[in-house]
């Protein structure tokens, strides 16, 4: 089916322009001058985007489906403008064999919604002892190899493990925090977590296990025959960026992305004790924020991934010390940084779509989607109107949000992959 | 005052109006028969996801001296562990009419949480290492019973303030009441700042012309923690008679129970008639009275 998007104004990683007649068909974009569709979008006041790509997403299939499942977590993604996600493995079992890689690839692909890319374990059952089999892990369809959720304490098993992904051109993505600083923590140590009487997580233990993760590329980038990709996942403090900083400067491969939770709220919004805020790494001060901030201005962080980690609403009305840690964020990330960024705060929006689009692909080592003639027609239509977050309205299971009832624009209403429509919420 | 979750938000005058209220029920509890109407047809729960006997007792004594029907729930941190949830427990008291419930959780922010779920008042039972605030009011009542008055007066408290929430509350409480509080303990066991405290690494700073010294209980788990060395602790931290004499002569000791002897303090001192260690039990009823009577009966006022 042709489909034409009029008077719609155009934003990628090159910069905002238009308004464009944009015209899809056969998967493409055929043109930004108009022509005849068989169907017409009126695209007037909204923006244009390529798809998103979210590299950091928990689905909780298989063995977890009573939090999440295929269907609903991408269901979830396409409402939230994203084309492409990453799974994370820590799942029950861990995705660690290319069967697993394949079964999942195989489900999402007959669901027909955003394009799945699984990420599978480094370690087998993500214990930290035995590598898993990264040539086969890519042949099977795997994005990236992590243990996210574990933290890789064996530094010998994690340079090894670069070096394995990197002969298969696979990045290894960690969750950066030495688990032996943060203990219990179940929120950013200071004086707030000593005024309120929960366990702190340093943002040392962050900074402490970035340093060493950095030096173990090194080891690999000298040892290896093919370049190594270390990537850092929920990057949450200032010191942290400053070691990124200064090991992007001495040219090491290494990429990072920030979540939308630790760019929006600080660690007071613990002071309700309500483990809805309660995440990993925690929530920190609002310097560190803006240190983030800055990071994605200047280019030292290369994109946000939501770490869309859903939980039953029962258990996150235990206690902050067993609730569990996760914020579901696939249907507001976008909406919420428009809003909260860019027109609050004039970040670029430039600069912002390419976070959630060029930066992500760019880590997976996969083309950018520019807004061209001839580019693949996996794009996402934003509506600045404004609406509040309603979390009964998620198509994620997990219906509760730390954003509920703050109002926010740059809503998706139409997302397409590869010019088919996935999602529509067209007036 | 709807709830008592610690005492953020409140004022000297009405810290006070609850310790005079406290006064009026130690009379009752000196009557031959100790027991007034003053809650006849309400009904108080204790809803305990922490063991606790002391605490409960007390609570459940003061209520009942009060004429209120009481029950009581215990839950294991097992259960809540296998995800039995705190608010379907306490949205099945609730349905059974239940106006005050007394909390006691081993997190900090229960109390809190459950002000979201339920109508009635809810009384914070002591939870993890946030808040036990009607310890630290039993505690305020006893001193000002031994000392008079707060003003100007220094009050060192002494182990493990980063993990104690009988620490914590006091640090709110006694300040309000014009006290000076420090606050002494091994620099792991020191929480990095909190308000109201003056903290020191130093005992000896801390006891240095103390109107009263309230020593904390140190838990094993510190110690299996690597946080604490227990003879190092012991060296340096436990309150002897030799280390009080810094303190002013006769200074009152107070401990909110219960006891290692001879590890936090020397066990001769704690049967010493400096000791209010069994008068601080025994206002603790009192003191609960006062507190439901203000939650339940003198919301209005």
């Amino acid at each position: 089916m042709t489909i034409l998007i009029r008077n719609v104004t155009l934003v990628d990683a090159l910069g905002e322009r238009g308004p464009a007649d944009v015209l899809l068909g056969e998967g493409r974009i055929l043109s930004l001058e108009g022509g005849d569709a068989e169907r017409v979008i009126e695209g007037k006041g909204r923006l244009l985007a390529p798809g998103f790509l979210d590299l950091h997403a928990h689905l909780r299939e298989p063995g977890q489906e009573v939090k999440e499942n295929l269907a609903t977590g991408l269901l979830a993604a396409v409402r939230g403008g994203y084309t492409d996600l990453v799974s994370m493995p820590n799942t029950t079992p861990p995705v660690d064999t290319p069967e697993a890689v394949r079964a999942l690839r195989k489900k999402a692909q007959a669901l027909g919604l955003a394009r799945l890319h699984p990420a599978a374990a480094l370690t087998q059952g993500q214990e930290g002892r035995l590598l898993t089999e990264a040539g086969l892990l890519r042949e099977a369809g795997a994005a990236l190899l992590t243990d996210d959720g574990r933290t890789n304490e064996d530094a010998g098993v994690l340079a090894a493990g670069l070096l394995g992904a990197a002969a298969f051109g696979l990045p290894v993505a960690v969750h950066a925090e030495d688990a032996s600083l943060r203990r219990g923590g179940v929120m950013n140590d200071g004086p707030l977590a000593d005024l309120l009487g929960l366990p702190g997580n340093p943002p040392e233990a962050e900074a402490a296990r970035i340093a060493r993760d950095l030096e173990v590329l090194r080891y690999a980038l000298r040892r290896g025959q093919k370049k190594p990709r270390l990537h850092i996942q929920h990057l949450s403090t200032k010191r942290g960026l400053e070691l990124l900083r200064e090991a992007k400067g001495a040219g090491l491969p290494v990429t990072a992305e920030a979540t939308p939770h630790h760019l929006t709220l600080t660690e007071e919004a613990l002071k309700g004790f309500d483990p809805i805020f309660k995440v990993a790494p925690p929530l920190r001060t609002r310097e560190d924020v803006e240190a983030l901030l800055e990071g994605l201005l200047e280019g030292t962080l290369d994109a946000i991934a939501t770490d869309h980690a859903p939980h039953t609403q029962a258990e996150k009305e235990m206690d902050l010390l067993r609730a569990p840690f996760g914020i579901p964020s696939l249907e507001v990330a976008f909406p919420l940084l428009y809003t909260e960024l860019h027109r609050k705060r004039g970040f670029p929006l430039k600069r912002l779509v390419e976070l959630f689009t060029d930066g992500p692909r760019r880590v997976l080592g996969l083309r950018p989607i520019h807004l061209e003639e001839g580019a693949e027609a996996s794009l996402v239509l934003l509506d600045p109107k404004e609406r509040p977050v309603d979390p009964k309205a998620f198509a994620s299971k997990a219906r509760f949000s730390p954003w509920a009832g703050w109002v926010l624009a740059g809503w998706p209403v139409l997302t397409l992959v590869e010019g088919r429509v996935v999602y529509q919420a067209l007036e | 005052m709807r709830h008592l979750l610690d005492f953020a938000g409140w004022t000297k005058s009405e810290v006070e109006s609850l310790l005079e209220t406290a006064k009026v029920m130690a009379e009752v509890l000196e009557r031959p028969v100790k027991k007034v109407p003053a809650l006849q047809g309400f009904t108080v729960a204790t809803v305990f996801f922490e063991p606790s006997t002391r605490t409960r007792i007390s609570f459940e004594l003061a209520a009942r001296r009060m004429s209120a029907d009481v029950v009581s729930f215990a839950a294991a941190t097992s259960s809540l562990q296998k995800g039995e949830s705190y608010k379907d427990t306490l949205l099945t008291l609730e349905a059974m009419g239940i106006d005050a419930y007394v909390i006691r959780a081993d997190a900090a922010g229960v109390p809190h949480q459950a002000t979201r779920w339920v109508k009635g008042a809810v009384i914070n039972g002591g939870d993890g290492r946030r808040a036990h605030p009607t310890q630290a009011l039993l505690d305020a009542y006893t001193l000002l019973e031994a000392l008079g008055s707060l003003e100007g007066k220094k009050i060192a408290i002494v182990g493990d303030i980063l993990h104690s929430r009988v620490a914590r509350s006091n640090l709110e409480l006694l300040p309000l009441l014009g006290a000076e509080v420090w606050a002494a303990g091994p620099p792991t066991l020191l929480p990095q700042a909190l308000p109201g405290a003056r903290l020191t690494p130093h005992l000896e700073e801390a006891l240095e012309g103390a109107d009263a010294v309230m020593v904390l209980r140190l838990q094993r788990e510190r110690m299996e923690a690597g946080l604490v060395n227990l003879e190092d602790y012991i060296a340096h931290y436990q309150v002897t008679e030799e280390r009080l004499q810094k303190a002013k002569p006769g200074a009152p000791l107070l401990h909110p129970g219960p006891m290692n002897r001879d590890v936090e303090l020397e066990g001769t001192l704690a049967d010493s008639e400096r000791s209010l260690v069994n008068r601080q039990v025994h206002n603790g009823v009192a003191v609960r009275m006062a507190v439901l009577y203000h939650l339940l009966v003198g919301r209005e006022r």
